[in-house]
Formats: C-alpha cells, structure tokens, sequence
C-alpha cells in the first residue's frame, strides 16, 4: 500500500491557524455530544408523552400517537432534516422564516431538533412496551385503590416501565449519538465532519478517519459501561433480569 | 403558505427521479441485503463457534461496525475500497471504483453486522433438541445448519430482517454525502439548480414516507401469518 503515513499530523496545526488538528477533532467530539445529550433529552420527554399516550384508554389518542410514531420513523433522518433545515423556514410567516435562517449555530438547534423528533419515535415504541409489559393488574389495582389516571401513570406504570425498557434505552442512546453525525450534512461541526474537514486539509485520510473511529468506540465503551451500572441499580427485584439479592438474613 | 408552490418542477423530473435515483436506491437495498444477510449469516455462526478466536474476531468486528456512525463508514469505505482493490489485484495505482460498488461494498459490510445479530438471535431460538436430533441421524454440521437450524431460524426472522430492509432503505439515503444520484440525491441535484428545495425534498420524503409505510404493513400482516403457533 504506497500510501504516506504520518501521526504526527495530529500535533500539526490546522488550517484555522490556532488549534493543532486534535485540538479540532476534541471540539468535534464535544459538539457531537452536546447535540447527542440535547436531542436526547428532546426525544426522552415527547417519546415518553407519545408512548404514554399509545396505552391509555382513549381511541383517539392512540391513533394520534401512532400517527407520530408512523411519521417520523418511515422518513429517513437525512430528508428529516433537510425539511426542518431548508423547507421549514419557508414554509413559516416571512419575518419568523428569516430569524430561523439567521439564527446564529442554527445547524446546531436544526440538528437538535430532528433528532430529537426521530429519536423520540423510537422512544415511544420502547415506552409504550414497556407499559404492555406490565401485568394488567398492576393499572387495576392503582385505579382501585383510588389513584386518577395521571397518578396511576406517574407512581405505578412508569417508574416500573422505565426500569424495565432501560437496556433498548441505552441503545437508543448509542444510536442518537451516531446519527448526530448526519448533521454534518446541514454544516454542523462534528466529529465526523472534522475528520472529513482534517481529510480534505492534510490529506491525511486515514489517521483522521483512524482518530474519529476511536473517539466514537471510546464514547461507546464508557457510555455501555455507565449504563449498565445503572441497569444493575434499576434493576426490578423478582424479575428475571435482576440480580439475586445476597443472603443477609 | 402554498400559493408559489411549484408542482411542475416534480413533474417534469419525475423521470429522473425514478429512473436514475431511485433505481440506484432500490438496486443498493436489494444487493446489499441479499449479500448482507449471507454475509451476516456467515458472522452469526462464526459468533456461536465454540472456537474462541473464530467467535472473538466475529464479535469484534460486529461491535466495531455498531459503535461507529453509518456516515464515517462511508466515507472510510470510499477512500478505503481503492486501496483494498489495488492491494488485490497487485495493480500499480489505487484503483478506481465507481459510486455504486463503492456504497455497495460499504453498505453490505456495514448491514452484516446487524444482519449477525438478527440471524444470531434466530439461531439462538431454535431448540437444542434439534441439533442434538441432527446429530444423532448422522449428519455433519454444515448439514445440521444447511437443513435444520437455519431454514427454522430464517424463518422466525423473516419479519425482523425485513425490518432491518426498510431502514437499510432509509440509511441508503446516507450516500448523498458522496454526491451519489440516488433518489434523495437526484431530489436534491433538481432543488439546487432549480431552486426548489422546499418542493422537492417535500415530495422526497413523501416518496420515502408511502414506500416506507407501505412495507411496514406488509411486514406486519407477514408476521402473523407466519407466526408458529406453539
């Protein structure tokens, strides 16, 4: 392979004159992650909103939260956001059109917000399991002993769902941080677009490409290994799943 | 809010639309999952091998292809694939290959990690007893898989890797970043010049959304009807 290797690159600084090309990649990284952990927090709360919604005992709202789910998930997220990014502000009054458009790190917000509406989607179809997976008796019994339907949902279902759909979740989670780089497409500087940007700079394709590739295996790693210490505290005692409490009495 | 919307641009490149990018579309989808689900399989059984190096190298690379980005992928495959053909062929140069093996190559490879795990899963389902059974009749194991475990695990399956097809479908879109003329990218080659973005990538995502929407269902009734009521 007559292909020039040079590590060093990363020490050498970018074009941008003030920060060496790794310097760049770690501010990559940090957009990665700030539009992964916002767009997740969007997703968490309208998933949690539709999935509920899907369970109650109203028709018509359930056929809405599947009309939800269907919309965002057959459209792939690139046109996703490309209608939020290019089609949106031209659809809106002109002078609320053009305050998006100038919106400074409004790629940033875009991106956000796309995939927080795709991923909350998917959120919804775990939420919504995670209720069916309940014994019935357990919404009886909160209605029985005198609970509304919001109570019953917020001291009975749902502690107990969340605890049973958190390893989906975590996947979720790895799958909103990949798909951030899509946004690369709408100009967001992430991680993905850096190395794409170092390549195109340096020539260097493969370390930058090496580089990101292990920023991203990194993130992954750490973020499997928070949450599964966080399944093994959640973890629903009785249940197959858990762990077998130790004998202390 | 739609009184300049321009339905005469759709029109007139409804040709192209269909018969350049969408055909790109649906021949990337349709080989990189016949390809990928062999490959997959391949991965699957390498996973479950009682030999420890065979199913540590599986697994590494299922896990490597799932913690990297659909979009970094692509553009490693892109430079990569040049090297990869020139290393093989002995040739002097890196060799050049167009937009189409370049995506297939990377979305077969990137698909049978996934098409691993589903196919894993499948085989995973099927009863000891039958394997146990297979070898007690004498057959060999890639008899036992040949004929019992993975026609009964494609079987269970099937509605799970069709799944995996519709969003492999939708992940295809990912070529635009490569300037390919697939449907979004030939939507996209005619909002640029036309100026029309706002119609064209509308009418992108419908396009995306019925072909979508429509296989789902079709997933679902397959579902049931190949549920094996037990």
């Amino acid at each position: 392979m007559n292909y020039n290797w040079n590590w060093s690159i990363f020490f050498e600084t970018s074009p941008d004159g003030v920060h060496t090309y790794l310097t760049t990649l770690l501010l990559g990284t940090a957009w990665t992650l700030a539009t992964a952990l916002a767009a997740w927090c969007l997703a968490l709360a309208l998933g949690s909103l539709v999935g509920v919604i899907r369970t109650t005992p109203f028709p018509w709202l359930v056929r809405l939260g599947e009309a939800y789910v269907e919309l965002f998930r057959d459209i792939p997220l690139l046109v996703q956001m490309f209608l939020w990014y290019f089609v949106l502000p031209e659809l809106l009054p002109v002078s609320l059109g053009d305050w998006l458009k100038q919106l400074p790190d409004a790629s940033f917000y875009t991106a956000v917000v796309a995939l927080g509406f795709y991923t909350s989607a998917r959120v919804a179809e775990q939420v919504r399991a995670g209720i069916t997976s309940l014994a019935r008796g357990q919404r009886f019994a909160a209605l029985a002993l005198g609970l509304t339907l919001p109570q019953a949902y917020g001291y009975v279902l749902l502690p107990m769902a969340y605890r049973i759909i958190l390893p989906p979740l975590t996947s979720e989670f790895l799958n909103v941080i990949k798909n951030s780089a899509v946004a690369l497409t709408i100009g967001l500087m992430e991680l993905t677009a850096r190395a794409r940007a170092m390549q195109e700079m340096s020539f260097q394709v493969f370390e930058a490409f090496t580089a990101a590739t292990i920023i991203y295996i990194i993130i992954n790693i750490a973020v499997t290994f928070g949450m599964r210490w966080v399944e093994q505290r959640a973890a629903v005692p009785g249940l197959i799943g858990a762990a077998v409490p130790a004998a202390t009495h | 809010m739609f009184s300049n919307f321009d339905f005469d641009v759709i029109i007139r490149s409804l040709p192209y639309l269909f018969l350049d990018g969408m055909t790109f579309t649906l021949m990337l989808t349709a080989l990189a999952t016949a390809i990928g689900i062999v490959v997959g399989t391949l991965l699957a059984l390498m996973r479950l091998s009682a030999f420890a190096p065979i199913s540590i190298l599986a697994a590494g690379y299922v896990n490597l292809m799932r913690s990297v980005p659909l979009v970094l992928m692509i553009f490693w495959f892109y430079f990569l694939v040049p090297y990869i053909g020139q290393w093989i062929t002995g040739a002097a140069q890196p060799i050049q290959v167009g937009a189409f093996a370049s995506s297939l190559v990377t979305f077969t490879l990137f698909e049978a990690a996934y098409f691993c795990e589903i196919m894993r899963a499948g085989i995973q389902s099927i009863s000891r007893g039958q394997v146990s059974a297979a070898q007690a009749l004498g057959m060999t194991y890639p008899q036992t898989m040949g004929y019992i475990v993975l026609p009964q695990a494609l079987r269970n399956m099937l509605p799970v890797l069709l799944t995996q097809t519709i969003i492999l479908f939708q992940d295809t879109s990912l070529v635009y970043v490569l300037s390919i003329t697939d449907f979004l990218g030939a939507a996209s080659k005619v909002a640029q010049r036309d100026g029309r973005l706002v119609e064209m990538y509308l009418f992108a995502a419908l396009v995306y959304f019925i072909i979508s929407f429509l296989t789902s269902r079709l997933v679902r009734r397959l579902q049931i009807r190949t549920a094996i009521i037990r």
